[in-house]
C-alpha cells in the first residue's frame, strides 16, 4: 500500500522555520533598541556625549539634542516621583526644569531618567544624563575620585529621629537609654554610634534588613525611636497608622548635603547648573517669584536687574541668553517656592524650612551674588 | 441534603485523622479569611481623590490609590496621548490569540504565522513608533503591565521553538550538535536569572564596541529568551525520553526522514506528555519578569512600587493595597494559563481515557 504523505509531514519543517525565523525577526527588527538616543521628529540627531567633554561640549550636545536629560530617583516623595498622572514632581525635578528653562527658555524640554542608587553614577559618567539631580549627598570622594563636580546644595538633609509624641521626648538629648530601630549595614548605624558616644549616652539598636521593616517595628512599639535621613522620616511618617501621634525631632546628627552634580571637565556646563541653582536662591532673597518675575525686571534694585538681565549680560558668560535666570525663575519659582510646593509645611510631607531657610532667616541657604 | 451529607462524610470526615485536619483547616480559614475580607471590602475605602480619603484608624484597603494610578500601572510612563497605539497592538494580539486557543477555529497555521511573525512586528512598530510618520517612544518610557507582557510574550514565543530545537539537539546523534546544545543548556540553567539580567545590562555594554549601544529592554529580552529556552529544552527532553524507542524505529522502518519522524511521530507524543511542564515554565517565566526591576526597567510590580512613593497617596494601607492588587493581577494571568493547559490536556488525552 503506497503511503500518501500527510500534509502535516510537509508543513512541519516549514512551521519550525517559521517559528525560528519569527524569533530572529523579532529581535533583529530595526526597533527602538538599535538607535542611540532617538531624536525627536524634525530635530537633528545628537551624538552621544563623550565622558571627557571639552569646554562647552555638553551645552552644544544638549542644544543639538533639543532637550535636557536629567537623572532623577526611582521615587523619593517630594524630591522626584511620578504622580498619579505619570507627571514627575519634586524639588529635584523642579531643578531639572529650571536648568531646561535656563538653556532653552522652555521648562518642558527635559526628559527624566529614573536611576537607582547603583546606576546613577554610571549614567552620568557615560553621558546618558547631562545632570544628576537625584538626592545625592555631596561627599569628598564623589567630588574627587568619581570624576564629578557638585553644583551646590539644594537640600541640607541629615539623619534625624522619629519618636512618639506621647513619650514626651522633644530633643535628641533626651534619647539616653532609648531603643532605636534602624536599617542595618548603612552609614545610619555608624552615625548613630558616633553620636551616642560623643554625647556620652547609652542606647540599644534594633537593626533591620529593610527600612520598611524597621519602620513597622517602630510603629508596633518595639522601639522608642526610628532613625533615617530627616527627609525620609517625613515621608515615612505618612504611612504610619496614626501619623499625628509622631514627631520628627528637630536635631540632625549627620551632614547630608544633597545637590545636583555634573561630569568633571566641562566648566561651562558646570557653571550653568551651579548658577541656575544660585539664581533660584538669590531670587528668594530678592523677593523675585514666579508670579512677579516680569514686573521685577523693572525693579530699581541693581541685584535684581542684573539677575533678570535688565542690566548687563551675565547669561552670555554662561553661553545662555540674557533672560536665563528669569526663565528659570518663571518656570519653577524661586528656591522658597520650590521648597514649599514640594516638601514644605503645606504638603503632606510638612517639612519645616529648618537648615534650608535662607541665611538671613537662620538657615544655610546662601548663594554668591550675581555681579 | 443527604447527598451533601454523604459527600461531606466521605470526603472530609472519613476518619478521625481527616476529621481533625478538616477542623484545623476550617479553624485557620475562620481566623484568616474574615479579617482579610473585611480589610479588602467592608472597611476598604472605595472613593476618594487623594490620601486623605484613606486616612483613619479603622480604614482597610485604599482602592482609590489603585483607580487613580491604573493608567501608570498598565502603561508606565508611556506618553498618555499615544497610549491608543499600545491598546491597538494589544487588541490585534488578542484577535490573533483567541481563535488560536479555540480548537474548532480553522486555519491554525495561518493563525500561528500571524501570531508569531506578523503581530510582533506590527506591535513593535506601533509601540516603539520607530517608523516614519509615527512619534517615537523610547523604551525607557515603557513600563507597567506593558513591559511585563512584552518580556513574558517574548520569552514564551522565543523559548518554545528554541527549546524544542535544543532538546532535539541534545538527543542528536551528531556529536558537535549534541555537545553545543548541552553546553548551551547547562550554561543558561547554571546561572540565576538575576545574574543573566545583570550581565545583560551591566557587562554586555563593556564588551560591545563603544559606539554600539543596545537598548536596555532589548538586552533583557534576549537574556530572558535564552534563559527560558534552556529550561524549555529540558522539559521537552523529558517528554522525548518518555516516547518508547520502538516508535522511532517504526517510523524509520516506514521510511520517514528525521524531521518527519520527529514532527509526525515523536514530538506530538512527547509534547503531550509535558504540557504541564511547559506551562509550568511559562508561568514561572511570567512571574520572573518582576526581576527586571533590578536592572532599571519598571514592570508591573515595579510601577506599583514607584507609584507608592507619591506623597499624595502615601497611606498606612497603600503598600498593602498595591501589593494585593499586583498579586491578583499576576494570579489572573497565571491561573488563566493553567486552566487553558488543563483544557488542552483533557482534549489531547481523550483517546487515552477509558
Amino acid at each position: 500500500m503506497a503511503r500518501r504523505p500527510s500534509p502535516l509531514s510537509r508543513i512541519f519543517p516549514f512551521v519550525f522555520g517559521l517559528l525560528v525565523g519569527a524569533g530572529a525577526l523579532y529581535f533583529f527588527l530595526p526597533g527602538p533598541g538599535s538607535t542611540v538616543s532617538k531624536p525627536q521628529p524634525g530635530q537633528p540627531a545628537a551624538k552621544a556625549a563623550q565622558a571627557s567633554a571639552p569646554q562647552g561640549a555638553t551645552l552644544a550636545t544638549v542644544r543639538a539634542r533639543g532637550y535636557l536629560q536629567c537623572g532623577v530617583s526611582t521615587g523619593l516623595p517630594g524630591f522626584s516621583n511620578p504622580d498619579d498622572k505619570g507627571v514627575w514632581t519634586g524639588i529635584d525635578v523642579d531643578f531639572c526644569k529650571a536648568v531646561a528653562a535656563a538653556v532653552f527658555g522652555d521648562e518642558s524640554k527635559v526628559k527624566y531618567r529614573p536611576l537607582n542608587a547603583k546606576d546613577r553614577f554610571t549614567a552620568l559618567q557615560s553621558g546618558e544624563v547631562d545632570v544628576l539631580s537625584r538626592n545625592t549627598t555631596w561627599t569628598m570622594s564623589r567630588d574627587t575620585s568619581l570624576g564629578f563636580n557638585f553644583a551646590g546644595v539644594i537640600y541640607y538633609d541629615g539623619q534625624g529621629f522619629l519618636v512618639k509624641k506621647a513619650s514626651g521626648i522633644a530633643g535628641a538629648a533626651q534619647l539616653n537609654g532609648a531603643t532605636i530601630c534602624t536599617q542595618t549595614g548603612t552609614t545610619t548605624e555608624l552615625n548613630l554610634a558616633d553620636y551616642f558616644r560623643g554625647q556620652n549616652m547609652t542606647y540599644k539598636v534594633l537593626p533591620f534588613e529593610k527600612n520598611e521593616e524597621a519602620l513597622s517595628a517602630y510603629d508596633s512599639g518595639r522601639c522608642d525611636a526610628y532613625t533615617t535621613d530627616a527627609s525620609g522620616l517625613h515621608a515615612q511618617k505618612l504611612i504610619l497608622k496614626n501619623p499625628d501621634e509622631h514627631l520628627v525631632l528637630p536635631e540632625v546628627i549627620s551632614k547630608e548635603p544633597l545637590g545636583p552634580l555634573v561630569r568633571q571637565g566641562d566648566p561651562q556646563w558646570e557653571d550653568i547648573v551651579r548658577w541656575t541653582l544660585f539664581a533660584l536662591i538669590d531670587a528668594e532673597e530678592e523677593g523675585v517669584t514666579s508670579t512677579n518675575v516680569d514686573q521685577m525686571k523693572a525693579s530699581q534694585s541693581p541685584e535684581v536687574r542684573r539677575m533678570l538681565g535688565t542690566e548687563g549680560d551675565f547669561g552670555q558668560a554662561l553661553g545662555l541668553s540674557k533672560g536665563w535666570a528669569a526663565n528659570a525663575i518663571g518656570a519653577v519659582g524661586n528656591y522658597g517656592e520650590m521648597f514649599e510646593r514640594n516638601v514644605g509645611v503645606k504638603t503632606p510631607l510638612g517639612i519645616p524650612r529648618g537648615l534650608n531657610a535662607l541665611w538671613r532667616n537662620g538657615g544655610l541657604m546662601y548663594a554668591p551674588p550675581i555681579r | 441534603m443527604t447527598g451533601a451529607m454523604k459527600w461531606l462524610r466521605r470526603n472530609l470526615f472519613s476518619n478521625w485523622w481527616n476529621t481533625g485536619l478538616t477542623l484545623l483547616v476550617l479553624y485557620v480559614l475562620w481566623r484568616a479569611l474574615p479579617p482579610f475580607i473585611d480589610w479588602a471590602f467592608f472597611s476598604a475605602v472605595w472613593h476618594g481623590g487623594d490620601r486623605t480619603a484613606c486616612l483613619g484608624p479603622d480604614k482597610g484597603a485604599c482602592w482609590p490609590f489603585i483607580f487613580a494610578n491604573l493608567d501608570q500601572f498598565i502603561y508606565g510612563r508611556y506618553p498618555a496621548d499615544l497610549r491608543w497605539r499600545v491598546d491597538i497592538a494589544f487588541l490585534l494580539g488578542l484577535a490573533g490569540l483567541v481563535p488560536m486557543l479555540i480548537p474548532r477555529v480553522p486555519a491554525k497555521l495561518w493563525n500561528l504565522g500571524y501570531l508569531v511573525v506578523a503581530w510582533p512586528m506590527i506591535a513593535i512598530v506601533l509601540i516603539s513608533g520607530d517608523r516614519p510618520g509615527l512619534i517615537g517612544v523610547d523604551t525607557d518610557l515603557w513600563g507597567g503591565l506593558l513591559v511585563t507582557l512584552i518580556v513574558a510574550i517574548t520569552g514564551i514565543v522565543a523559548s518554545f521553538p528554541l527549546g524544542i530545537l535544543l532538546a532535539l539537539g541534545r538527543r542528536s546523534e551528531m556529536p558537535v550538535i549534541r555537545t553545543l546544545s548541552t553546553i548551551f543548556i547547562e550554561f543558561w540553567r547554571g546561572v540565576p536569572l538575576i545574574t543573566v539580567l545583570f550581565m545583560a545590562s551591566v557587562m554586555l555594554p563593556i564588551f560591545l564596541p563603544r559606539g554600539l549601544h543596545l537598548d536596555n529592554l532589548l538586552r533583557c529580552l534576549v537574556g530572558v529568551a535564552l534563559f527560558s529556552s534552556a529550561y524549555m529544552a529540558e522539559v521537552v527532553r523529558g517528554g522525548l525520553q518518555a516516547v518508547p524507542r520502538g516508535q522511532v524505529e517504526a517510523a524509520r522502518a516506514l521510511g520517514l526522514s528525521y524531521w518527519q519522524t520527529m514532527g509526525l511521530v515523536v514530538l506530538p507524543q512527547a509534547l503531550r506528555h509535558v504540557i504541564p511542564g511547559i506551562v509550568n515554565t511559562f508561568i514561572g517565566l511570567f512571574k520572573d519578569t518582576t526581576l527586571v526591576l533590578i536592572v532599571g526597567l519598571f514592570d508591573f510590580l515595579g510601577q506599583v512600587r514607584v507609584q507608592l512613593s507619591d506623597m499624595h497617596w502615601s497611606t498606612p494601607q497603600g503598600a498593602a493595597t498595591g501589593y494585593v492588587f499586583a498579586a491578583f493581577v499576576y494570579w489572573v494571568f497565571c491561573f488563566g494559563m493553567s486552566r487553558y493547559s488543563a483544557f488542552m490536556e483533557r482534549r489531547l488525552n481523550k483517546g487515552r481515557v477509558r
